[in-house]
């Protein structure tokens, strides 16, 4: 029970980190584009790649409690 | 769905966790469109079953081999159909794919690796990238299940993803001079050390992370949209409305992802070969 309650609690922590983190990317990449718009291309690759690299690192985290919580 | 998990039974909780589960698991059945309701045809899980110096080795045909298997049937057949409409200016589905490895060798391949190394791995790239995504979009078909949501099929994508990165390495540089890569030249001797084994420890984790990202998108949206069913189960049918219409939301949401983590996995492969081949400048 221990261990349920605890992946519970470690996959909401782990959404909180990357979703800010993945805001702060949404943000400067909303700054990059209202500067240059015709750098929207690039910028819009940058920031996909980045918000996938981040969410790699949260779904670490996820898989970690879900082993947590099927054991 | 619910008398997958109705067997084991005890609450309605019990038989959704059960339910999830036996979606997005490998198993050794396959369901196949009948007239029966809930049909599947059940695989021999003993077909290939072995020991191999005391490790238990079951490589029988699941349902998960047989997805990668379609998956790689589609793949020849699109490839066979669509040689006969190549010319100067295709149309049609051709054309699509035509955009794609287009995609893959400007956007991916040239931007890390430069023009001169770019047509050695193009190939590999785009098959990765399409097997990959067919893999993924098998998964959201009725009756299709998810072969990259197994972490097996990941790892031994990641796997090949690894060799070709040192393959490539070892091929630019000579077997000794990738080892002597991993001190580049201008670092302080007492640094060393500790750079060769955060650089090795680099080697085997880069294509780690490509495993589990690859696994851990695709098993989370399929948990996501199966949950969300169960919660009918769970709660009565009066909230089924708000939960349909969240799960096409997530069903359009997978999509995007599938093509998104293809791409991821074979943009990043493409950027470690880049790294040891062309090198940074």
């Amino acid at each position: 029970m221990l261990a349920h309650l605890a992946a519970g609690i470690g996959a909401g922590l782990a959404v909180i980190g990357g979703a800010y983190g993945i805001g702060r990317i949404a943000e400067g990449a909303m700054h990059g584009t209202a500067r240059q718009p015709s750098a929207s291309g690039d910028i819009r690759t940058s920031m996909i790649i980045a918000a996938a690299l981040i969410e790699g690192v949260t779904l670490f985290a996820e898989v970690v409690c879900i082993l947590m919580a099927l054991k | 769905m619910l008398e997958h998990g109705a067997h084991a039974a005890g609450n309605v909780g019990e038989q959704v966790k059960n339910m999830i589960l036996h979606h997005i698991i490998n198993g050794w059945e396959i369901e196949v469109p009948s007239s029966h309701w809930g049909s599947s045809v059940e695989l021999d899980s003993h077909l290939w079953h072995f020991q191999l110096a005391g490790i238990d080795v079951n490589m029988s045909i699941s349902k998960h081999v047989i997805m990668m298997f379609v998956a790689a049937g589609l793949l020849l057949l699109m490839a066979l159909l669509l040689r006969r409409k190549i010319a100067l200016v295709p149309r049609g589905f051709l054309s699509m794919i035509e955009g794609f490895v287009l995609f893959i060798r400007d956007e991916i391949a040239v931007a890390t690796m430069g023009k001169h190394h770019a047509p050695s791995y193009t190939p590999f790239l785009c098959t990765t990238f399409f097997f990959i995504l067919t893999c993924n979009l098998l998964g959201l078909i009725p009756y299709g299940s998810t072969a990259t949501g197994n972490i097996s099929v990941t790892a031994g994508l990641a796997f090949v993803a690894f060799l070709a990165i040192q393959f490539a390495g070892m091929r630019q540089m000579g077997v000794f001079g990738y080892f002597r890569h991993l001190v580049p030249p201008g670092v302080p001797w007492w640094l060393a050390p500790v750079m060769i084994v955060v650089e090795i420890l680099g080697i085997f984790a880069k294509p780690f992370a490509l495993c589990v990202r690859l696994f851990a998108n695709m098993t989370a949206g399929h948990v996501v949209i199966l949950s969300l069913i169960g919660l009918i189960f769970v709660m009565g049918l009066a909230i089924s409305p708000v939960t349909v219409g969240f799960g096409v939301f997530m069903y359009i949401l997978e999509i995007f992802v599938a093509f998104l983590q293809a791409y991821i996995f074979t943009m990043l492969t493409s950027l470690f070969i880049g790294l040891l081949v062309a090198g940074e400048h």
